[in-house]
């Protein structure tokens, strides 16, 4: 196996695992803070995708689709938190996930309302949908904007997290809710703000896979799944472990799906290589999943004591 | 208040409501509608699969986000096995039974170790794991699914009749009605309903509670199993979609519609969703958002579901 | 008890619909089942549109009886398709059931529609499953049997010389036959099959791949979005420039173009249709169609028009006795009718017998891009599963 093919996929999983990162960040903070289990992530992200897709398609610019989409879905998120994932917090799981099970079902249809069940498909920016050469490797120029903006947005989040007073209070509420209260830490207030960001993370993450899948309803329903994976192996409410575990799913799968299928060719006759190959690919993440918590019930990097 | 440690068995009622369901084929061929009678045994098998997870969300306090995987598992048997010869549903459907069973007994053993959201978490893994083995795996039919010839046999009557069908699925579905009262009202459920109150203090009176959920987990998975059979032998079809995470969702609601710690509540919930969703389908595609809405208003102002609202209103 | 009663009373709304649906002999029924939704979508929604103009512009009627087309949404499910059909066969009545877009959707359905004796008329797939032993005289192909376009585009790449070629489809019938049909006329080597899940919309590690086995050409299959994607990414990776890019039609058709833009020019494609055939039936389509909706119809929308032109021909020829099933059958095979894509008749397995063409992605004079007809290359092309068929 050629060594620039390694390379490549290596990048396609960091890339996968960065845009998992922006998904997981806001849901584990909220899950970490609120201890409130959000399904209706997902359909934020679908919602920045779709502003974005709005915005592109009418200005023509590539940043003003992201500011907006951020600024907009951000938006929405207060309203929802304002609205409704307020009267959940002392609900219990089940309730929390039913009730942004009906949001997620409620977001579907008015989105098709507003733009319709067929797919946007968003374009590239023209000057990105070229290759670059990388050390004698040929590779996406977007898709390495989208790891470069997915680096980026992780170190801020972290410094905000780790290096401001806001990002105090969200780590104090993360470990103990009670203890931050009684220290003086407007929790109403900082749970909407948690809201507002993780709202724009996942907006982010939308904007920037828009032009590589496709602008759709539902967009979200999966990609939701792999957020969840994400920051139950790294442990609800760390962001330190919802980055380590993005990048290992991101790896994980990506590797999975390209070297897999090869290794087990080597290993096996055709026959069995050809079926068992994608199945035990696809299942990987799962499977690491459940062996986490078998191990660790509460995941690698647990914020709570 | 409610007790559900002991489930009176009200016989007039219950008799009403069965001579209706008993006579529902014949009205439906009185109008010369018979798509309903194949429509109410769908009803009627979801009824029995809402049931299954009420069990472990209303009496044993796990809320499982992956019942959808032991539906698919009873559901692949029966399509695994009709072409391989096998065609009476006296062996399929408890084959179907078995594999719902003995997949959640996989499934529970591990995610019983966690509590809380992480038991949601895991249960939803294995689901998930189920999912794509199903998509991946060319002799289950990877994303065509399974698709069967003929209805399995039972014997005398035979099930391609729609209506002969629809009465099978509704002597399982009382049968197992039947057999869940029994078991809640029997030692077994009373342990359950501490362990849901209070699962510490059960473990230190002396209750061996990993084991006794572990059973009831498996219980469910057998029933959830013995619904996936029915409606592949229902709908002559199986895909992955029938193991897909949201089709766990639409369990769950069904069980907080109906009302979750209700004998009745998966039942009820069933019924209510399914007959929505067929008289509003037809006038809009956007009917997912009345479901939508329904839900909400539910989870927020009824908790209790609509067994709950009934009940007040009595 | 109220919890018991109100069980029944829901019971008893799943009834009130049956009590309102009248009986009427005195019009087509046809039911329309098409995927309108997702990746997919674009493809019913062109067929969808193209059918209901054939009946707009024959005034609302199919072979002289006011039509009444029932349009309901397969989502790409086959349960969701299943019980559409239910309630079309059982419910409504229709006269004839059309529209399906994915094989993998049609084949789990087609026994309960076959069963109950209506006639299906497939307006896209053709799945090799009805063209051979199994082969029935209530299903009608119209559009090809799933071999036949890419077993075209096979012979087209012999006689271009190119000796090593990288497969890629989805992992469902219409894939597995179209890449069967490819292997059957293409002589050269096959740098690897691949197969990936329909809907998939990443292909950053297939792509990655292809370019690690440095085929001479790519040829993929990937309907609606998905095709959409893979061009865009192949192209964004560079990759076009090692190997060029071959497809059936539908992924170089309208929709395709439309998304992807300046990177489809020069892409070959073939198939039995395309916007600047010339015949009046097809100048007339074309026109109207760009007139109704603003947009240039694919080779799906020309195969749903064509549908609806046989409908007609033989309601007609009939004398709209369509309660008459057998003769309605009949009359279908024979197929009298101004075809859009020319010349068209039926097998004796009830596909068509027809010509291929040959069609490149070009820049017109004014600017915009779309297909040109550079080529026939089969003619009266006969598929190769008929002659298991035991019908006539």
């Amino acid at each position: 196996m050629p060594l620039s093919l390694i390379a490549e996929q290596l990048l396609n999983g960091l890339q996968l695992g960065l845009m998992l990162f922006l998904l997981a960040a806001g849901l584990t903070l909220v899950f970490g803070i609120m201890d409130t289990i959000n399904l209706a992530h997902g359909s934020l992200y679908m919602i920045g995708a779709y502003i974005a897709a709005s915005v592109i398609e009418a200005s023509g610019s590539f940043l003003l689709g992201i500011a907006a989409a951020i600024a907009g879905t951000a938006l929405v998120g207060v309203a929802l938190e304002m609205a409704l994932l307020r009267r959940l917090y002392q609900r219990s799981h089940l309730s929390q996930v039913l009730a942004t099970f009906a949001v997620i079902l409620i977001a579907n249809e008015i989105v098709r309302m507003i733009w319709g069940s067929q797919p946007i498909l968003l374009n590239m920016p023209s000057a990105l949908s070229g290759p670059v050469e990388l050390l004698g490797l040929r590779y996406p120029a977007y898709r390495l904007v989208v790891i470069g903006v997915g680096l980026m947005t992780a170190i801020l989040l972290y410094l905000l997290v780790n290096r401001t007073r806001a990002g105090m209070w969200v780590r104090a509420g993360a470990s103990d809710r009670e203890m931050a209260e009684v220290m003086g830490v407007d929790t109403r207030r900082l749970f909407t703000l948690v809201f507002a960001i993780g709202a724009a993370l996942a907006a982010v993450a939308g904007a920037l896979l828009g032009p590589l899948l496709a602008v759709q309803v539902g967009m979200g329903d999966n990609i939701l799944i792999l957020a969840f994976v994400v920051i139950t192996i790294g442990g609800i409410g760390s962001i330190r472990g919802a980055l380590l575990a993005s990048l290992l799913v991101g790896l994980l799968d990506t590797a999975g799906r390209a070297f897999l299928p090869y290794l087990f060719r080597q290993m096996f006759p055709a026959v069995i290589a050809a079926e068992a190959g994608p199945a035990v690919a696809s299942m990987l993440i799962y499977v690491l999943m459940a062996a986490v918590l078998y191990f660790r019930p509460t995941g690698l990097f647990p914020a709570r004591g | 208040m409610r007790n559900t440690l002991y489930i009176p068995l009200q016989p007039w009622p219950t008799l009403g409501v069965v001579a209706v369901l008993a006579l529902l084929p014949l009205a439906a061929a009185t109008l010369g509608q018979p798509f309903y009678v194949v429509f109410a045994t769908r009803v009627l098998i979801y009824a029995l699969i809402a049931t299954s997870l009420n069990l472990l969300i209303g009496y044993g306090g796990m809320v499982s986000f992956g019942h959808a995987a032991f539906v698919g598992a009873g559901a692949y048997t029966v399509a695994m096995l009709m072409p391989a010869g096998v065609a009476s549903a006296w062996l399929l459907w408890p084959a179907a039974l078995l594999a719902g069973a003995g997949f959640a007994f996989l499934v529970g053993a591990v995610s019983l170790r966690t509590r809380g959201v992480y038991f949601i978490m895991i249960t939803l893994a294995f689901a998930q794991m189920a999912y794509y083995l199903v998509l991946s795996l060319r002799v289950l039919g990877s994303d065509d699914g399974l698709t069967l010839g003929n209805r399995p046999s039972l014997g005398l009557v035979d099930l391609n009749r729609d209506t002969t069908f629809y009465y099978a699925a509704l002597a399982v579905l009382l049968a197992a009605l039947a057999g869940m009262r029994a078991l809640l009202n029997a030692p077994l459920g009373r342990a359950l309903h501490g362990i849901r109150d209070n699962e510490t203090r059960m473990e230190a009176i002396g209750f061996a509670t990993y084991r006794l959920k572990l059973l009831v987990f498996v219980i469910a998975g057998a029933a959830a199993g013995l619904g996936g059979g029915l409606l592949v032998s229902l709908n002559g079809l199986v895909g992955p979609n029938l193991l897909n995470w949201t089709q766990s969702g639409v369990l769950m609601i069904m069980v907080i519609l109906g009302g979750a710690g209700r004998l009745l509540g998966g039942a009820l919930g069933a019924v209510l969703l399914l007959v929505v969703e067929e008289a509003i389908a037809e006038h809009t595609i956007h009917w997912p958002l009345v479901i939508g809405v329904v839900l909400l208003a539910v989870v927020l102002f009824a908790p209790q579901g609509l067994s709950g609202l009934m009940r007040r209103r009595a | 008890m109220r919890r018991l009663i109100s069980a029944l009373l829901l019971s008893a709304m799943a009834l009130l619909p049956a009590l309102t649906t009248a009986w009427a002999a005195d019009k087509v029924k046809v039911g329309f089942l098409s995927t309108l939704s997702g990746p997919g979508g674009a493809l019913g929604i062109d067929m969808r549109d193209a059918f209901l103009l054939a009946v707009k512009l024959n005034g609302g009627k199919l072979g002289g009886l006011p039509a009444d087309v029932n349009v309901v949404d397969d989502q790409q499910k086959p349960d969701v398709a299943r019980e559409a059909i239910e309630r079309f066969t059982k419910r409504d009545n229709v006269d004839l059931i059309t529209g399906m877009v994915f094989s993998n959707v049609l084949l789990p359905v087609m026994p309960t529609v076959l069963n109950t004796g209506t006639i299906y008329l497939s307006t896209n797939t053709g799945p090799e499953d009805y063209a051979g032993d199994k082969c029935n005289p209530n299903f009608f192909a119209v559009a090809w049997q799933n071999e036949d376009i890419p077993g075209a585009m096979g012979e087209v790449m012999n006689q271009r010389g190119l000796k090593n070629v990288y497969l890629i489809a989805p992992n469902y019938p219409g894939g597995r036959e179209t890449l069967a049909g490819f292997k059957r006329f293409y002589k050269g080597k096959i740098a690897d099959e691949v197969y990936v899940k329909l809907g998939q919309l990443d292909f950053a590690a297939e792509i990655a791949n292809i370019r690690a086995a440095k085929p001479d050409a790519v040829f993929f299959f990937l309907p609606g979005g998905m095709g959409i994607n893979f061009v865009k990414q192949y192209v964004a990776a560079g990759a076009d420039k090692d190997a060029k890019l071959f497809t059936p039609g539908f992924s170089a058709d309208e929709d395709t173009i439309k998304a992807v833009g300046e990177p489809m020019i020069g892409i070959l494609n073939t198939s039995q249709w395309a916007a600047d055939l010339d015949n009046p039936a097809n100048k007339k389509f074309v026109a109207e169609f760009q007139k109704e909706y603003g947009r240039l119809p694919t080779m799906y929308a020309s195969q749903a028009y064509d549908v609806a032109l046989l409908v007609d021909a033989a309601v007609k020829q009939i004398g709209g006795k369509v309660e008459d099933k057998e003769a309605l059958r009949k009359a279908l095979t024979e197929a009298k009718f101004d075809a859009t894509r020319g010349k068209f008749r039926f097998n004796k397995n009830n596909f068509p017998i027809q010509d291929y063409y040959l069609r490149e992605v070009y820049k017109d004079a004014g600017g915009r891009i779309t297909n040109k007809t550079i080529g026939k290359v089969f003619s009266d092309f006969h598929d190769v599963h008929a002659e298991k068929c035991k019908m006539k």
